[in-house]
C-alpha cells in the first residue's frame, strides 16, 4: 500500500470538522454560525467555507455585540464577511439590557458575558435557529470536556450534563421538538495548540491584536488589562505602557493581554509551546470565580 | 505526527482517573493554573495530597461523588503524537457511556488491580472492546506497588487474561506492570520493576502501529449534501459532499450509486474546492458524476467493482441505551452516518450477558445496558458492511422518533 494515504493530525482533525459542518448542512432547516471574533470562530469560518467550498456558506454569521468588542476585531469581522459574501447578523447586548431591564453589571470590569445568553437566545427566538455552530473545544475547560459534539438545548437554551445523548462513531443525531435548539462545536476536539497549527498550515489571517504591540495596560490580580472606553484606571492604578499581545480575543473588560515580543505566527506559536499556563486561566478575568462556573453558564444557556 | 484515540476503562478504585491524570502530568501536559485549581479542590479534602483524579472529573456531582458519570475527553500530545483519551466510567450502570467512548476508539486501556487480579468488571470491559472491535489492547496491571512488584503476580495476571481474550477472539494484547500513583512505567521505566522488559505506557502508546488500521481498499462514500453553488460561474455544478469512509477514489473510477444501482463515473475529486489527483479515507471529500442522476443525501457511492450489501432485513446486535425499554414492534429510525431510514426490530433472539458472553433468553423487556441480538427490518434497504468485517460502514444508531433520543447502537451482523 502507499504510504502517502495518510492524514497527519491536523488534515484529520480538519477531516472530522468538515464532516461535522456538512451534517449541520444536512440536518437542520436554520441553522447559524456563532461569530466572535476571535482565532477559533475564525478557524470555524474557515473550515465551514472548505466544507461547502466551491459553494457559499449556507448559513449567516451571528455575532452577538456585547459592545465591549476590540476595535481590530469588528473591523476584521466586516472584512471577512464581505469577503465570503456571507450574511451577518449583530444582535447587541446593550439592546437587549434596555428592552428587557436587565441591570447593566458595575465594576471595574464591567463583564457583559454572563447577559450574552440572553440576547443569543432572543436572536435564536426572532430567526428561529434550530441550529447554532459555535467554536468551544474540549481542551478549554472541564464542563467543556464532557460536552457532545451536538449538544441538545431546551427551550430555555439549558444543558442538562446528565441527560446527554450517547453519541457514538461519528453519526450525530441532531432531531429535536419545535423550540429545542442544538449546539454544535465542530472543533470539539482541537486544543489551542492545533488551531494555531492549522492557521499556520493554512496561512489564515488573524486580527492584530494576536500579535505583540504597544499597548496601555493597569495590572489586575497579576493580569494585564487593556484601557479602553469600557476599562478605566482608578487612583490606586498604575497606567503601564508594555508590549502585549491577546491569547483569546473575547471583551475588552474581561480578556487579559499577556506580555509578549512576538510578532509574527511562528513567534507565537513558540511562546504558547513554551507557556505554563492554560489559556482560559491566562486570559479571562471572569472564570476563575468558582470551579464549576462554565458548568453553571451552560446550564444557564451560555455557548 | 499522527492522532491516536483511545478509551480507558476501569473503575476509579482501579486507579483509572489517577493513571490519566499520571500521564498528562508527567507528559508535561498539564500547566500551572490547573494544577493550582486542582491543589484548591484538593485542600477541601480530607487526606490531603494532591488527587491527579480530579484533573478529570468534570462535573460537580462527579467531584462531589468521587466518581464518573460521563465520557470526558482528555488532550495530549507528544513530539510523536496527538492523543485523544476518552476517559470512560467503568461500572455496569455506565456501559453506555463506556461504549459510547469505545466506539471511536482503536485502542483501550484495560486496568487490573494487580491485587484483585481478572475481575467481573475486566470481562465485561473486555467483551465490550471485542463486540466493538478495538484494535489494540493494552492491560495495565495497575498497583504493582501494593504487591511487592511480584513478578508472579503480574505472570499470573497475564495468564488469566489470555484465557479471557482467547475467548473473545481479542488480538494485539500488551501487557504492563505498573503504579499509576507512583508513576511507575507510566512515562518512564520503573526502577522498582527490573525484571519487566517491555517498554512504559506512554512509549508504547507513541509507538503502537495504527496506519494499517484505515480500510483502503473497499471504497464506501456517502453523501451528506448536495452542493449547489448556482451562481453564473459555477450554473452547472454539482459536487456531492461526504466523508471517505474507506478506500480510495479519482478521476475516471467506474462507481455504483446505491441503493438505486445506477453506474455512472467520476468526473473530479475535490476537497476545499479545489481538484486533487485522488482522495481516500478519512478525508472529507466532494465527487462530481458524469451523468445527472437523482442523488440525495445517504446515497453511497461505491466502485461498480467492489459493492457492499443492500438489504432491508438486518440481523443486528443493539447495545440498548435508554431509560425506556425496547418495546418489539415499536418503530425507530435508523440512522446509518447520513442515512435515516424507518425501522421496526422484528424480534429479539437473546441477550448477551456482558459479564459472561452467554446467551440467555429473553425475559420480558429489554432494558437500559443490556445488549441483544435482534432482526430490524427496514422501511426501505439499507446499504452496509457487517461490522465484523468492516465497522465503519457496519454501525448505526436507533432514535426514538416520538422523543427523539438516541436509544440503541447498532452493530449489523449478516
Amino acid at each position: 500500500m502507499n504510504h502517502s494515504y495518510q492524514l497527519n493530525y491536523l488534515e484529520q482533525l480538519e477531516a472530522e470538522s468538515i464532516h461535522i459542518f456538512r451534517e449541520v448542512a444536512g440536518q437542520f432547516e436554520k441553522p447559524a454560525l456563532l461569530f466572535s471574533g476571535g482565532k477559533d470562530s475564525i478557524t470555524l469560518v474557515h473550515l465551514a467555507r472548505k466544507a461547502f467550498a466551491p459553494g457559499k456558506i449556507p448559513f449567516p454569521l451571528v455575532h452577538i455585540d456585547t459592545g465591549h468588542n476590540f476595535p481590530e476585531a469588528l473591523n476584521f469581522r466586516d472584512n471577512l464577511v464581505a469577503e465570503l459574501d456571507a450574511t451577518l447578523v449583530v444582535r447587541k447586548v446593550e439592546d437587549t439590557i434596555r428592552q428587557r431591564h436587565l441591570t447593566e453589571p458595575k465594576g471595574k470590569f464591567p463583564s457583559r458575558n454572563w447577559l450574552q445568553t440572553y440576547t443569543l437566545l432572543d436572536t435564536i427566538e426572532e430567526f428561529g435557529f434550530d441550529c447554532c455552530i459555535g467554536g468551544a473545544r474540549r481542551d478549554e475547560e472541564k464542563a467543556r470536556a464532557k460536552e457532545r459534539i451536538f449538544s441538545v438545548r431546551d427551550e430555555f437554551g439549558q444543558w442538562n450534563p446528565k441527560l446527554q445523548r450517547p453519541e457514538l462513531w461519528s453519526i450525530y443525531n441532531g432531531r429535536i421538538h419545535k423550540g429545542e435548539n442544538v449546539r454544535v462545536f465542530p472543533i470539539s476536539n482541537w486544543t489551542e495548540l492545533d488551531i494555531w497549527n492549522y492557521i499556520r498550515k493554512e496561512n489564515i489571517p488573524l486580527p492584530s491584536i494576536y500579535f505583540a504591540h504597544e499597548r496601555q495596560v493597569i495590572e489586575h490580580e497579576g493580569q494585564l488589562v487593556a484601557i479602553s472606553d469600557y476599562v478605566q484606571p482608578d487612583e490606586t492604578d498604575v497606567v503601564l505602557t508594555k508590549k502585549v499581545r491577546y491569547r483569546t480575543v473575547g471583551d475588552m473588560t474581561c480578556t487579559a493581554a499577556v506580555e509578549s515580543q512576538a510578532a509574527t505566527l511562528e513567534e507565537v506559536i513558540n511562546e504558547i509551546v513554551a507557556t505554563r499556563i492554560s489559556e482560559r486561566g491566562e486570559t479571562r478575568i471572569d472564570d476563575k470565580v468558582t470551579e464549576a462556573a462554565m458548568e453553571d453558564r451552560k446550564k444557564n444557556g451560555y455557548f | 505526527m499522527d492522532l491516536l484515540r483511545f478509551i480507558t476503562a476501569g473503575s476509579v478504585d482501579d486507579g483509572k482517573s489517577t493513571l490519566i491524570g499520571r500521564l498528562l502530568y508527567d507528559s508535561k501536559n498539564i500547566l500551572i493554573d490547573q494544577l493550582e485549581a486542582l491543589e484548591k479542590s484538593t485542600k477541601n479534602r480530607t487526606d490531603g495530597s494532591v488527587d491527579l483524579a480530579l484533573l478529570t472529573d468534570g462535573l460537580r456531582a462527579e467531584r462531589e461523588q468521587g466518581i464518573t458519570i460521563d465520557v470526558a475527553y482528555r488532550y495530549f500530545s507528544t513530539p510523536k503524537r496527538k492523543f485523544i483519551i476518552a476517559d470512560a466510567p467503568g461500572h455496569v450502570q455506565y456501559t453506555r457511556n463506556m461504549i459510547t467512548g469505545a466506539s471511536n476508539a482503536s485502542l483501550i486501556i484495560i486496568l487490573i488491580d494487580a491485587r484483585q487480579g481478572v475481575v467481573e468488571q475486566t470481562r465485561r470491559h473486555s467483551i465490550i472492546a471485542s463486540l466493538l472491535r478495538i484494535k489494540h489492547v493494552v492491560v495495565a496491571v495497575n498497583k504493582m506497588d501494593l504487591v511487592d512488584f511480584s513478578q508472579d503476580v503480574f505472570n499470573n495476571i497475564v495468564i488469566d487474561y489470555n484465557h479471557v481474550a482467547e475467548r473473545l477472539g481479542l488480538k494485539n494484547i500488551t501487557y504492563i506492570p505498573m503504579s499509576a500513583l507512583d508513576g511507575d512505567n507510566i512515562v518512564d521505566k520503573s526502577a522498582r520493576i527490573p525484571w519487566f522488559s517491555g517498554k512504559p505506557l506512554l512509549e508504547y502508546l507513541e509507538e503502537v502501529q495504527i496506519d494499517q488500521d484505515v480500510n483502503l481498499t473497499d471504497p464506501r462514500f456517502q453523501v451528506q449534501v448536495v452542493i449547489r453553488p448556482q451562481t453564473e460561474a459555477l450554473h452547472d455544478y454539482r459536487g456531492y459532499a461526504g466523508k471517505v469512509i474507506s478506500g480510495v477514489y479519482k478521476k475516471g473510477d467506474k462507481v455504483t450509486v446505491l441503493p438505486q444501482g445506477i453506474q455512472t463515473s467520476i468526473t473530479s475529486v475535490e476537497t476545499g474546492g479545489e481538484e486533487v489527483a485522488e482522495v481516500f479515507a478519512p478525508q472529507s471529500a466532494v465527487l462530481q458524476l458524469a451523468d445527472d442522476i437523482d442523488i440525495s443525501r445517504g446515497d453511497t457511492i461505491v466502485k461498480t467493482d467492489n459493492q457492499p450489501r443492500v438489504n432491508n432485513e438486518l440481523e443486528v446486535l443493539l447495545c440498548w441505551m435508554d431509560d425506556k425499554p425496547l418495546i418489539s414492534g415499536n418503530k425507530y429510525l435508523l440512522q446509518h452516518n447520513s442515512r435515516l431510514v424507518r425501522a421496526m426490530i422484528r424480534q429479539v433472539d437473546y441477550k448477551i450477558d456482558v459479564n459472561t458472553l452467554e446467551h440467555q433468553p429473553v425475559e420480558g423487556q429489554v432494558k437500559l445496558n443490556e445488549v441483544v441480538k435482534a432482526v430490524i427490518k427496514t422501511a426501505v434497504p439499507v446499504v452496509y458492511d457487517p461490522y465484523d468485517v468492516f465497522s465503519e460502514y457496519g454501525s448505526a444508531i436507533l432514535v426514538d422518533e416520538t422523543s427523539n433520543s438516541t436509544v440503541a447502537a447498532v452493530l449489523i451482523q449478516n
